[in-house]
C-alpha cells in the first residue's frame, strides 16, 4: 500500500474512462483505470484509492458482485455507481448494496464533478472519523429514520405523512448552500431520483435523490430564507418535504434502518 | 361430378329440392283426386240422366207397344234419337234383333250376345233376369280414336198386360221381353273433363314453381346468403383476419351463429393480440435495454466531452453556441434513451394495497387544469365500494394520466366528455388460476419447469398403468385439461399415480369421482389445499376448494371514455405496439404500450373499443384478489 491515488474508474468502455479521467483530473485528482472488476480488485490490493467509480454492466463480475466483494474483504473505500441501464432498481440496489452515490450515464460535466466532489469529500470525512479526529462530528440519524444510502432520510409519521430529509453527512460533503430549488406541493417524487436541488457556493449543483415516492404535501419553506437550518438541525428542524407515501411498505425494505448505524 | 356434388352438396339446394319434390307430391295427389272425382260427379249425372231418360223412352212407349203401334214407336225412338247428345237408342227383343232403332239401317240386324248391349246380362249360359241399376251402364268407345259412349240397358220386362194386349205379341211365361239401349255420346263430358285437367295441370305448375321461388327466395335470403357469409367469414379468419367482422346479422339462428361468430373473432383477436404483445414486449424489453445500455456510453463521451469544451471556451461565444447545440441535442438523446428505459423496464411492479379510485382522483388532479383548457367535461362515475387491490400506485396512477392525456387529445379543440367508471366483476376461477406449486404426501415439488403446457410449467406424476410406467403432465391451469400422457392411456384401465420423487401413491381412496364414479387423485397445493381430480381421465371433474370457495374471481374494472375522434379500425390492433402514434412529432408512440406492459405485470388486461367520430373506451381490469397468482 505504497501508492496512492485518489480514484479508480472500472469501466469496460474507454470513451466513458476517458471522459470520467480528463474531467477529474481537471479537477486535480489523480486517477486510475481498469476494464474489468478482476483488475480493479488486484489494484485495489496495491494501491490505496480514496474513491472508486464503477460501471455495473461488466463482463464477468458486475458491480454489484465488486461491492460484494469488498465487504467481503472488508474494504471500505467509497464507490459511485454508474451504468447506461440506469433504471431506478439499478440506483436502488446499487444504494442499497453500500454504494454512495449513483450517477446514470450519460453525465454532464457538471453532474460528474459534483458527484465527484462529494465523493471526496465524504471519503476525506470518513477517514477523518475512522482515525476519531475530533476536528469532525457527523450527527447520526435517529434510530427510528430510514436512509437511502448515505444521503436522504425518511421518518414516517403517525398521521401517515413522512418527512423526508437530508443527512447531516450528505449536507457536510456539500460546500456553504447557496441556494435550494425545492419541488412544489402536489409534485410526485419517485425512489432515488432527483428530488431536490442544492446550489453551492463553489458554482455546483448537487441532486439530492428521494429517499421514497409519494406526493409532497408540504416543504420547508424556512429552508429557503435560512438553508443553514439544513447543517444546524438536520433530522428535526431541517425537514425539506413532508409527503403521502405511495409505495411505503415496499420501498422501505430497500432502505437502510438508521438503527443499524449505531453497533 | 364434383360440379355436380358442388350444386347438390348444398344445403339451400337440398331444401329447394325436398320443399320442392314435397310440392309436387301433394299438388299431384291433390290434382289427381280433384279430377278424378270431378269426372265421378259428371259421369253418375250423366248415368242419371241417361237412366232418366231410357225410363222416359220406356214409359212413353209403353202404351205404344200395348196397342201394337210400331210405326209411332219407331218414329218416337227417332225423334228422341235427334238429340244430339243421343247416339242411339234402340229396343231388341229377347233374341237380340233390334226392333227399332234411331239408325233406321240397323233395323233387323241381330245381335250377338257376346255384344257390348248383351254381354252384362249373358255373360254366364243363362241370362240374367233382372238387372241392378248400377250394372245396366257400360262405357265403350266405338272406334279407338272417336269419343267414349255410355250405354244404359233396360230390360222391359213380362207384365200382365204385356201379355194380355190384343195383338198377343208375348206369351205369359216369359220373364224378360228385350231390352231398350240407349247409347248417350261423351264428347261434351269429356271435353269437359279434358278441360279440367288442363286448368288443374296449369295450377299445379303455377303452384308448384311459384312455391319453388318463393322457397328459393327466402332460402337464399335466409340460409344461403347467411351461411355464404359465415363460410366467408371463416376463411377471413383462417387466413388471419381477425378483424373480419359479418355485418348485416339477422335475428335467427343463423344471425345469432354469425353474432357469436363476431364475439369469437373479437376474443381471439383480443387474445392474441395480448400474447403477441407480451411476447414482442418482452424482446423488445431486452432489446431496448440493450440499445439503452450500449447508447449511453458513447453519449456520456458526447457529452462529457461537449460540455468540457463548453466549459473551456467561455471565451469564444461563437464557438460556445455551436457546442451548446450539442450538448442541447445530446441531452435530449439522453431522455429519449430514459424513455426507452423506462418503456422496457421489466420490473415487477411495487404492490400495496389501493384503492383505485382515489388513484384516479390523483390522476385526475394532475389533468385538471388540462382539462379545462381543452374545454374537456369530465364525468366520474364510481363505484364506492370497489374493494382495494393490490397494485403498483405510481405505475397504476401513469396509465390513467397517460389514458386522460390520450383521450384530451383525442378530443382536440372541440372539447368533449371524458367519462370514467369503476364497477367490480366477477369471473368464474376455473380456467383462470394457475396451479404454480404442489407437492406429493412427502413434500416432493411436482412442478416441472422443463415441460411447459401453454406456456405454464406443468405437475408431473408417475403414472403406472396396466403394468407400464411413464409420465403424466398435468395442465396447471386448474379446470382446463390439455393434459400430456407420456404413455399409451386407455380411459377404462386400473391406473395409478404416484410421486414422480418418492413413488407414493396420490390416490385418494377415500373418494370416488363424483362424475364416473372411478379413483380420484389428491395433490397438495402448499398453503391452498388439496387439488382433486378424476384419476382416470375418463370425464373432466376437478376439484380445488380452496380457490372455488374463494368464488368467481373478482377484478375491478376501470373504462375511460372519451367523445373524440376514435380510432380507424386498421389502427386499432397497432396501437399497443411500442413505437405507433399518429401524434407525429408530438408522441413518441410508448404511451399505450407502457400501459399495456403495467397492465400485463399486474396480472390484469386492457381492451379497446371505438368508433371513429363517436369515441373510443379504453376498459382495464385488475384482479382484486391476487392470491393464488402471487404465492
Amino acid at each position: 500500500m505504497s501508492e496512492k491515488i485518489n480514484i479508480l474508474i472500472i469501466d469496460d468502455e474507454q470513451v466513458v474512462i476517458n471522459s470520467i479521467s480528463k474531467i477529474a483530473i481537471s479537477e486535480g485528482y489523480s486517477v486510475d483505470s481498469v476494464l474489468n472488476v478482476v483488475s480493479a480488485l488486484q489494484k485495489i490490493s496495491s494501491t490505496e484509492f480514496d474513491l472508486i467509480i464503477c460501471d455495473i454492466m461488466l463482463s464477468e463480475m458486475d458491480g454489484f458482485q465488486f461491492l460484494a466483494e469488498l465487504e467481503s474483504k472488508q474494504i471500505d473505500t467509497p464507490v459511485i455507481m454508474t451504468t447506461g441501464y440506469s433504471t431506478i432498481e439499478n440506483a436502488v440496489k446499487s444504494l442499497y448494496t453500500g454504494a454512495i452515490e449513483f450517477i446514470p450515464k450519460p453525465f454532464t460535466v457538471d453532474e460528474i464533478t459534483s458527484v465527484i466532489r462529494r465523493g471526496m469529500k465524504y471519503s476525506s470525512m470518513m477517514k477523518l472519523k475512522k482515525s476519531d479526529d475530533d476536528s469532525i462530528i457527523l450527527v447520526p440519524c435517529p434510530a427510528k429514520y430510514f436512509r437511502l444510502g448515505y444521503s436522504s432520510w425518511m421518518n414516517k409519521d403517525l398521521d401517515g405523512s413522512v418527512l423526508i430529509g437530508a443527512t447531516d453527512i450528505f449536507i457536510k460533503t456539500l460546500d456553504q448552500i447557496k441556494k435550494i430549488e425545492l419541488l412544489n406541493t402536489n409534485e410526485v417524487l419517485t425512489q432515488a431520483t432527483p428530488g431536490i436541488k442544492f446550489e453551492t457556493e463553489d458554482g455546483l449543483t448537487h441532486q439530492l435523490y428521494s429517499v421514497i415516492s409519494g406526493v409532497i404535501i408540504a416543504s420547508n419553506d424556512r429552508l429557503l430564507e435560512e438553508p443553514e437550518l439544513l447543517e444546524k438541525d438536520p433530522y428535526f428542524d431541517g425537514w425539506i418535504y413532508r409527503i403521502i407515501p405511495t409505495e411505503l411498505e415496499y420501498e422501505m425494505k430497500l432502505l437502510i434502518p438508521c438503527s443499524s448505524d449505531r453497533s | 361430378m364434383i360440379l355436380t356434388r358442388k350444386i347438390f352438396g348444398k344445403i339451400s339446394l337440398k331444401l329447394i329440392g325436398v320443399v320442392s319434390a314435397t310440392a309436387i307430391l301433394i299438388i299431384g295427389v291433390y290434382s289427381y283426386f280433384n279430377i278424378k272425382s270431378r269426372s265421378d260427379v259428371l259421369l253418375s249425372e250423366m248415368k242419371r240422366h241417361a237412366n232418366q231418360l231410357s225410363e222416359s223412352v220406356k214409359n212413353s212407349t209403353h202404351n205404344l207397344m200395348l196397342l201394337n203401334q210400331r210405326d209411332l214407336i219407331q218414329e218416337v225412338v227417332i225423334r228422341i234419337g235427334k238429340d244430339p247428345t243421343i247416339d242411339n237408342v234402340r229396343i231388341l227383343n229377347k233374341d237380340g234383333e233390334i226392333i227399332y232403332s234411331a239408325h233406321k239401317d240397323d233395323i233387323g240386324k241381330m245381335l250377338d250376345k257376346k255384344a257390348e248391349s248383351c254381354y252384362v246380362c249373358h255373360a254366364e249360359n243363362k241370362p240374367l233376369e233382372k238387372l241392378p241399376i248400377s250394372d245396366r251402364f257400360r262405357i265403350f268407345q266405338a272406334h279407338p280414336d272417336s269419343s267414349s259412349i255410355l250405354g244404359i240397358i233396360n230390360p222391359i220386362y213380362n207384365e200382365k198386360s204385356c201379355s194380355d194386349a190384343e195383338c198377343h205379341a208375348h206369351s205369359p211365361n216369359a220373364k224378360v221381353l228385350g231390352v231398350l239401349d240407349v247409347k248417350m255420346s261423351l264428347a261434351d263430358v269429356e271435353e269437359q273433363i279434358r278441360q279440367d285437367k288442363i286448368r288443374e295441370l296449369l295450377f299445379a305448375l303455377i303452384a308448384i314453381s311459384s312455391i319453388g321461388f318463393i322457397i328459393i327466395f327466402f332460402v337464399k335470403r335466409w340460409v344461403d346468403y347467411p351461411v355464404r357469409e359465415l363460410v366467408n367469414a371463416t376463411d377471413q379468419v383462417a387466413a388471419g383476419n381477425l378483424n373480419y367482422v359479418i355485418k348485416n346479422l339477422s335475428t335467427d339462428e343463423l344471425g345469432t351463429l354469425g353474432k357469436s361468430f363476431n364475439n369469437m373473432t373479437k376474443k381471439l383477436d383480443e387474445t392474441s393480440q395480448q400474447l403477441y404483445q407480451s411476447t414482442k414486449m418482452a424482446s423488445l424489453g431486452q432489446l431496448a435495454a440493450g440499445v439503452a445500455h450500449e447508447i449511453n456510453n458513447p453519449l456520456t463521451g458526447v457529452l462529457t466531452y461537449s460540455s468540457f469544451l463548453l466549459k473551456r471556451t467561455k471565451d469564444n461565444p461563437q464557438m460556445q453556441e455551436d457546442l451548446n447545440v450539442i450538448v442541447r441535442e445530446t441531452m435530449r438523446s439522453r431522455e429519449i434513451v430514459k424513455g426507452l428505459l423506462d418503456f422496457a423496464r421489466q420490473s415487477t411492479p411495487k404492490k400495496s394495497s389501493i384503492n383505485v379510485n382515489d388513484i384516479i382522483n390523483h390522476a385526475i388532479a394532475v389533468v385538471n387544469n388540462q382539462l379545462k383548457l381543452n374545454k374537456v367535461n369530465l364525468v366520474k362515475e364510481f363505484d364506492s365500494s370497489i374493494p382495494k387491490i393490490t397494485a403498483d400506485a405510481n405505475q397504476i396512477q401513469q396509465v390513467f394520466l397517460n389514458l386522460f392525456v390520450n383521450g384530451v387529445d383525442a378530443m382536440e379543440q372541440n372539447g368533449g366528455t371524458l367519462t370514467v367508471r369503476t364497477s367490480q366483476i366477477s369471473l368464474s376461477p376455473k380456467g383462470m388460476t394457475q396451479i404454480k406449486n404442489a407437492v406429493c404426501g412427502k413434500t416432493h415439488n411436482l412442478i416441472d419447469t422443463e415441460h411447459k403446457i401453454g406456456g405454464m410449467a406443468s405437475l408431473r406424476l408417475k403414472i403406472k398403468l396396466n403394468g407400464n410406467e411413464g409420465f403424466i403432465h398435468l395442465d396447471p391451469v386448474y379446470g382446463s385439461h390439455r393434459h400430456y400422457f407420456g404413455i399409451t392411456h386407455d380411459k377404462n384401465s386400473s391406473i395409478n399415480l404416484t410421486c414422480p420423487t418418492c413413488d407414493i401413491s396420490l390416490i385418494d381412496k377415500n373418494s370416488k369421482c363424483s362424475k364416473c364414479g372411478g379413483p380420484i387423485y389428491k395433490i397438495q397445493i402448499p398453503n391452498q389445499g388439496f387439488l382433486e381430480g378424476c384419476a382416470l381421465f375418463k370425464d373432466d371433474w376437478q376439484k380445488w376448494e380452496f380457490v372455488d370457495r374463494a368464488g368467481e374471481k373478482k377484478f375491478v374494472e376501470i373504462n375511460v371514455t372519451d367523445t373524440g375522434c376514435g380510432i380507424p379500425p386498421e389502427n386499432i390492433n397497432k396501437i399497443f405496439e411500442p413505437f405507433f402514434t399518429t401524434k407525429g412529432q408530438r408522441g413518441t408512440g410508448l404511451g399505450l404500450s407502457v400501459i399495456w406492459g403495467i397492465i400485463d405485470n399486474h396480472n390484469g388486461s386492457i381492451t379497446v373499443e371505438s368508433k371513429v367520430g363517436i369515441g373510443t373506451t379504453f376498459s382495464i381490469r385488475l384482479p382484486q384478489n391476487d392470491f393464488v397468482r402471487s404465492v
